[in-house]
């Protein structure tokens, strides 16, 4: 009885997904341009879009630490220059002595913020503030229809967590700020939809090819580094990518070097257990 | 419920006597894990993985609970509880968010592995039905709430997810929508969703305790079975629990700690998706959506219904990706070959291999974009899958010729040793 059922049951399950596959084999047979895995047509997007290079942070990796001067000098390139459209909201001034600064300085950074929203304590208007160790970065747009208005209908993306919410990570945020070319001309012959519009660049590493996102570093020395580094665009990047990096996993350090003990600890404890196991089960053949 | 020659339970402290006249919690434990209960000799390494999902089961109520007291379960705070908070002012809040992640993947891995051990070994044979029903209800149980424990950090793809989710229940004839509305509390994933979500992902996993300890009960009746198929018949078919099967699990137990420290400490975002990082937005729509891995096997059997016949393809998708689970209730009859072990079933162990190979498919092209490739390879594979369960196992289970079986656990255990029988203890 189950059994002539399931049979039913099966042969129907069956017989719908032949007509499904039917359905789509002819749709594929039928199609003028296809390509056998996308289907679609050969879009711009696909043609142009090249994979992320590679930054070669010290963060990378499983044996990964962070490298305090990099990260600082990534974070002088986000105050100056990422910090205008794009907001940090999950990292506090605190948080910064994660990249080596000691209290002295993070209380230097932060009352170097006069922008945190506050209220006025004799009338209650709103009014802003310097900022203390507590405070997070504050954000650069009082909302998101001021921040689209200043930037071309784009909101730009907070970068707390950037590195993590695309992939390819800090190679991906790397090869982006670095990667603005001109629209070359045999894409454009080939789809001349893809021509950027005026108020967008092109950008190869965009999964759109066409970004609202001006370069953001357009020549070398746009950032004094505090440390005497040579602040050619390739340095820059990399380390506004590693500073970014450390701002969407801080504890990528501590986490490695808990890893290390953590798995050494229970590598060797199965090998203990295993001896036991084989103890145990001496005399017993099995 | 135990072989009569199992070992008694015998306090011998005044403290343990006392216990064991008021509250025998002590002998019930001798009983079921301790010296008290008798297992087949011969159990092989598939056999950790009952305990290694119990194990599993443990992590995620221990760091769920601890997470639970820091998540805020509205659509404005959960992405800053989570990843504001928890991942970076919470003393080890990154550890236990990796553990709770990460430790639903794992628990996941377990399951699908002591499952397929199941289907080779004819574990969901009489007399064990009840435990492979059973079984099912704890998947299902999982299912859900592993999807709704996904919904919670409010990232693009929980929020899009339980849009495609919930969307299914539209796809009811009449009813569908209304229905919809109802379970979500509004017209879109939104507060009123987010709030029954975290109540029920934090009231399920009692459930499914609840039901593993039915589980396990319906184990201990006939006991557990073996990988030769053939019942025990007497004392030297078997061995204590304690100290042979705790020794064993215990060491399975430290390699599948030792390989989850390597996930949550090197590896903790690899089986996730960087779209959860971006906070949930109602008006952008991610490229490309997809659930959890442990779910792409159902979703590419989803989306493999693409043709409207009678029912609209949406709902044959629905119907077809429910009924992939449902029929496995069915399986102890529809699977009627008196053979327990696939070891002794040459066609059944082919067509096993085959399901195999079908399922991990079926989860690449889950995984994958519904281009016409994958929803071809899948559609091919779904109905592999579903003829296997539904026309091919009863079919072996009637023609097939079953390899001799041996006598007894012991005959089989010394045959490979290879000893004469006089030796055996």
């Amino acid at each position: 009885m189950v059994r002539a059922i399931a049979l039913v049951v099966g042969a129907g399950f069956t017989l719908v997904l032949a007509i499904a596959f039917y359905g789509s084999i002819s749709g594929l047979v039928g199609d003028p341009s296809p390509k056998i895995w996308t289907g679609a047509p050969q879009s711009a997007e696909t043609e142009a879009h090249l994979h992320p290079r590679a930054a070669g942070l010290r963060s990378d990796g499983v044996m990964g630490k962070f490298d305090k001067q990099q990260l600082q000098r990534g974070f002088q390139v986000y105050k100056e220059v990422c910090s205008a459209c794009h907001s940090l909201r999950f990292v506090a001034f605190r948080d910064l002595k994660g990249i080596g600064y000691n209290d002295a300085q993070v209380k230097a950074i932060a009352l170097g913020y006069d922008t945190i929203p506050s209220v006025n304590p004799d009338t209650g208007e709103p009014a802003t503030r310097k900022g203390t160790p507590a405070d997070r970065f504050p954000m650069p747009f009082a909302n998101d229809i001021a921040a689209r208005a200043a930037n071309n209908n784009a909101i730009p993306p907070d970068l707390s967590y950037i590195t993590r919410a695309r992939h390819g990570g800090a190679d991906y945020v790397y090869s982006l700020i670095t990667g603005y070319q001109n629209q070359p001309a045999e894409l454009l012959a080939k789809f001349p939809d893809i021509k950027t519009p005026k108020g967008l660049y092109y950008n190869p590493y965009f999964a759109n090819l066409n970004i609202a996102m001006p370069p953001p570093l357009k020549s070398e020395g746009q950032v004094q580094y505090a440390d005497g580094t040579k602040p050619t665009v390739d340095q820059m990047a990399k380390d506004v990518a590693a500073f970014l990096v450390w701002a969407g996993d801080p504890n990528l350090e501590t986490r490695h070097q808990y890893g290390f003990f953590a798995v050494i600890f229970l590598l060797i404890s199965s090998f203990l257990a295993y001896g036991a196991y084989r103890n145990v089960w001496r005399d017993v053949k099995h | 419920m135990s072989f009569p020659w199992a070992r008694q339970y015998q306090p011998k402290a005044p403290l343990m006597r006392w216990m064991d006249e008021k509250l025998p919690l002590p002998r019930l434990v001798y009983n079921a894990v301790g010296a008290g209960y008798p297992v087949p000799r011969n159990l092989n390494y598939w056999w950790n993985f009952g305990v290694l999902a119990g194990a599993a089961l443990a992590v995620q109520i221990v760091t769920g609970i601890v997470l639970a007291m820091h998540f805020h379960s509205s659509a404005a705070g959960a992405f800053d509880s989570v990843n504001g908070t928890i991942m970076r002012d919470v003393n080890a809040g990154w550890f236990l968010r990796y553990a709770h992640a990460n430790g639903a993947s794992f628990f996941f891995i377990v399951v699908y592995t002591h499952i397929f051990r199941g289907l080779y070994y004819g574990s969901y044979k009489a007399p064990r039905e009840m435990v492979w029903l059973l079984g099912v209800v704890i998947f299902l149980l999982m299912m859900a709430t592993a999807f709704m424990g996904y919904v919670l950090p409010w990232g693009q793809m929980s929020f899009w997810g339980a849009q495609v989710i919930t969307g299914f229940f539209s796809a009811i004839p009449v009813v569908g929508e209304t229905i919809r509305v109802w379970l979500l509390g509004g017209y879109a994933p939104d507060d009123a969703a987010l709030n029954r979500f975290f109540s029920l992902h934090y009231l399920l996993p009692f459930v499914i305790a609840a039901v593993i300890i039915l589980h396990i009960w319906a184990l201990h009746i006939p006991g557990s079975s073996n990988p030769e198929g053939v019942d025990v018949k007497g004392e030297q078919d078997t061995v204590p629990f304690h100290p042979y099967y705790t020794a064993k699990d215990g060491f399975g137990l430290l390699v599948f700690l030792a390989l989850f420290a390597m996930v949550i400490f090197y590896f903790p975002d690899y089986l996730g998706h960087p779209d959860n990082y971006i906070p949930a937005n109602p008006l952008q729509t991610p490229a490309h959506i997809v659930p959890e891995w442990y779910f792409w096997p159902f979703y590419a059997i989803l989306r493999s219904f693409t043709s409207d016949f009678i029912l609209p393809a949406k709902l044959w998708g629905v119907l077809a990706m429910f009924g992939s689970i449902l029929l496995l209730f069915f399986l102890p009859w529809l699977d009627s070959s008196p053979v327990r072990s696939n070891k002794y079933r040459p066609k059944a162990r082919i067509a096993f291999w085959v399901l195999v190979v079908d399922v991990l498919v079926l989860g690449y092209c889950g995984g994958s974009p519904a281009d016409p490739f994958y929803v071809i390879v899948a559609q091919i594979c779904s109905a592999y899958y579903f003829l296997h369960f539904l026309v091919i196992l009863p079919m072996i289970a009637r023609s097939e010729r079953p390899t001799p079986l041996p006598n007894s656990i012991t005959e089989a255990v010394l045959a490979k040793h290879d000893a004469s029988p006089a030796t055996a203890h």
